[in-house]
């Protein structure tokens, strides 16, 4: 029953993935809509996801130590998109 | 005997948060923490310093390095119940390397937690691609671990040993959706085998033959987990020098855990140097299938489990910050172009509803009242920027 | 286990549509070495507005910053420099600022300030007409006010590059 369960939940969760990335890469024409000049606010430390690592790490540690599940708990990009 | 739940059996979170962290398209900044953190509650203290370095060398590589040392006195419920109190260090180093390459970040890593009766070694590869105007960032992971569970009793080491492997895939893409919003989502795959369980825990089961009315027998996990995880996040910004964020993450696998993570936060810039930080965490698993509180007999079922950590429960968290920032004008502190110093606090509140508190003897077994669990974490952190 | 080998199969597909996708996601740009460089005016720090074509005659070198842009900062010195080394042989620096709200603009100017004149288009009309395509970007006109060379992005180093197409420029 376990087994069944990940191959459907995980199937159609690897599809989002798959779909959201694929229409990404696939709309290779499509412009930038926020231009690198309009990323100020993007470029604010208060806009990071992951603005102290140390710190966000020892708390990731303190949850996975003490609850059944990990994992999923971060992100890349955003920023001010210079260079 | 005694046990210790402060294990690094599962992904080494603090890899996932140095993988996280970068963007595709610029090297990490120069910077060195350190920190002091400090965890008490359940009859537990875990408290130590960490430090993190990151420097880059030449314009493409970034080298980065990491010591975290857990001192921990442990007198908590599953240990008392069954032992006596302990002390235990705990250290782990990370090491990691980031090469960037037009607008692909390669990163690799290695990972080790030493304990007396518990050795880790994780290593961890990631590609991080930015495109669209870095508009999008997409990132693959591996990380692949092994794990020698050991055992030692009143710190004597016996001559028990085990092992423990795990593989680790995760996807992840950021992507940029307007001026002021980010949206971010990650979806990972971690399988495990060998030993996974712990050889001092146990699990109790009706004994009538005994005064209390139960009795312990050895816990007995599968020699197998496999376990997904996804999770969207969203980061708005607002015209107020101010952050709004939230996130949920979904959790389930092989061993009938279902968990799901409900966190949403405040931030906001005070007066150019200073940010503070508010967040709420809401948490919600069931329980692994073969996990009970209270076994009918002995040997009721193949598997058996009364770790807490695998049981239903909830939980709330509530945190505070506040960062100051300074620009050092010491003239033999110039190379450092910025710094803050961070205190942060944490109040963890846990209900469990199939976990008993078995340290309260007057009621029979079975009819304890359920544990509770009421916990401060505390960090403070200073960190440079060079 | 299957679907885990399934998952590496799928994104070692992505990873390859990703590498395959990324030359065609460059931008197709009217702003090239040879076309002529557009005129624009903009108000400037010099207390009255600057137009391009007040500047015929020498070599320009136009940098689009923002004080939010951390390579755009460390530019900033390393331009300063390169404007004073190179006004007397006919070169000139504009630096334009993309920020709508000149404020922050102007407290990075006074920790760090500059000697070249700084433009501010708030409402990136310049920006959008000179197609900025990263932060920082750099165009050097010639003497004629043709565009001859176009840069995005800065990191150390880059500066060597400025100051042998500069000579070049300004031997013409």
């Amino acid at each position: 029953m376990s087994h069944q369960f990940r191959s459907r939940r995980f199937r159609g969760t690897l599809l989002v993935a798959v779909l959201v990335t694929g229409m990404l890469l696939g709309g290779c024409q499509v412009q930038p809509w926020v231009k690198p000049y309009e990323r100020e606010h993007l470029a604010d430390p208060i806009m990071s996801f992951d603005r102290d690592p140390i710190s966000s790490g020892y708390l990731e540690h303190v949850f996975e130590v003490r609850e059944g599940s990990r994992g999923a708990s971060g992100s890349v990009g955003g920023g001010c998109g210079c260079n | 005997m005694r046990q210790s739940s402060w294990r690094m059996r599962w992904i080494p979170a603090i890899a996932f948060a140095l993988i996280a962290v970068v963007q595709a398209d610029v090297l990490p900044d120069d910077r060195s923490d350190i920190l002091y953190h400090r965890f008490e509650g359940g009859g537990i203290t875990v408290q130590g310093p960490s430090v993190l370095i990151r420097k880059k060398v030449g314009d493409s590589v970034s080298f980065s390095y990491q010591y975290y040392l857990d001192m921990i006195s442990s007198a908590s419920i599953d240990v008392v119940s069954q032992a006596s109190p302990y002390k235990e260090k705990r250290v782990q180093q990370n090491f990691g390397v980031d090469y960037l390459h037009g607008n692909t970040l390669y990163s690799a890593g290695y990972i080790s937690s030493i304990e007396p009766d518990y050795n880790s070694k994780t290593a961890f590869l990631n590609v991080s691609q930015s495109m669209f105007g870095d508009l999008t960032t997409v990132n693959f992971g591996y990380t692949q671990g092994s794990d020698a569970v050991g055992r030692a009793d009143r710190g004597v080491v016996q001559p028990f040993r085990a092992d423990a492997d795990r593989k680790n895939y995760a996807v992840g893409l950021s992507q940029v959706l307007t001026r002021n919003t980010l949206l971010g989502l990650n979806f990972e795959v971690d399988s495990s085998q060998g030993y996974l369980h712990s050889p001092y825990r146990s699990v109790r089961y009706v004994d009538p033959t005994v005064l209390r009315g139960y009795s312990y027998q050895p816990e007995r996990y599968p020699d197998t987990r496999t376990s997904n995880a996804a999770s969207a996040q969203l980061k708005y910004y607002l015209p107020v020098h101010a952050a709004l964020d939230g996130s949920y993450r979904f959790f389930g696998d092989t061993w009938g855990i279902r968990a799901s993570t409900y966190q949403g936060g405040y931030t906001q810039t005070l007066f150019t140097n200073w940010t503070l930080d508010a967040s709420v965490r809401y948490y919600t698993q069931t329980h692994a299938n073969f996990y009970s509180d209270l076994f009918p007999y002995a040997n009721a079922q193949n598997f058996l489990a009364r770790d807490r950590e695998l049981a239903q429960f909830h939980s709330k968290t509530f945190e505070f910050g506040a960062s100051y920032e300074f620009h050092p004008s010491w003239r033999y502190l110039q190379f450092i172009e910025k710094g803050s110093l961070n205190l942060d606090i944490e109040r963890m509140f846990i209900d469990y509803e199939d976990f008993r508190d078995v340290l309260d003897t007057q009621y029979k077994a079975g009819q304890e009242p359920l544990y509770t669990l009421d916990a401060t974490v505390g960090q403070f952190f200073i960190s440079f920027w060079y | 286990m299957r679907s885990t080998s399934r998952l590496v199969t799928l994104m070692s597909a992505l990873v390859g549509l990703g590498i395959a996708a990324l030359p065609a996601a460059t931008l197709a740009a009217d702003i090239a070495p040879g076309v002529d460089a557009p005129s624009f005016q903009l108000n400037s720090s010099l207390g009255k507005p600057v137009a391009l074509g007040d500047l015929k005659g020498q070599v320009v070198l136009i940098n689009f910053w923002a004080s939010w842009c951390g390579p755009c900062r460390q530019e900033m010195p390393i331009l300063d420099q390169l404007y004073r080394s190179y006004q007397a042989a006919g070169f000139t620096l504009i630096g334009v600022n993309v920020e709508p709200n000149a404020a922050d603009a102007q407290k990075f100017l006074k920790a760090t300030p500059v000697s070249f004149p700084i433009l501010f288009d708030p409402t990136s009309s310049v920006s959008m007409l000179y197609q900025v395509s990263g932060m920082p970007s750099t165009i050097i006109v010639d003497r004629t006010g043709k565009i001859r060379y176009v840069h995005h992005g800065y990191k150390p180093g880059d500066e060597g590059e400025y100051l042998d197409q500069i000579r070049a420029l300004t031997q013409e």
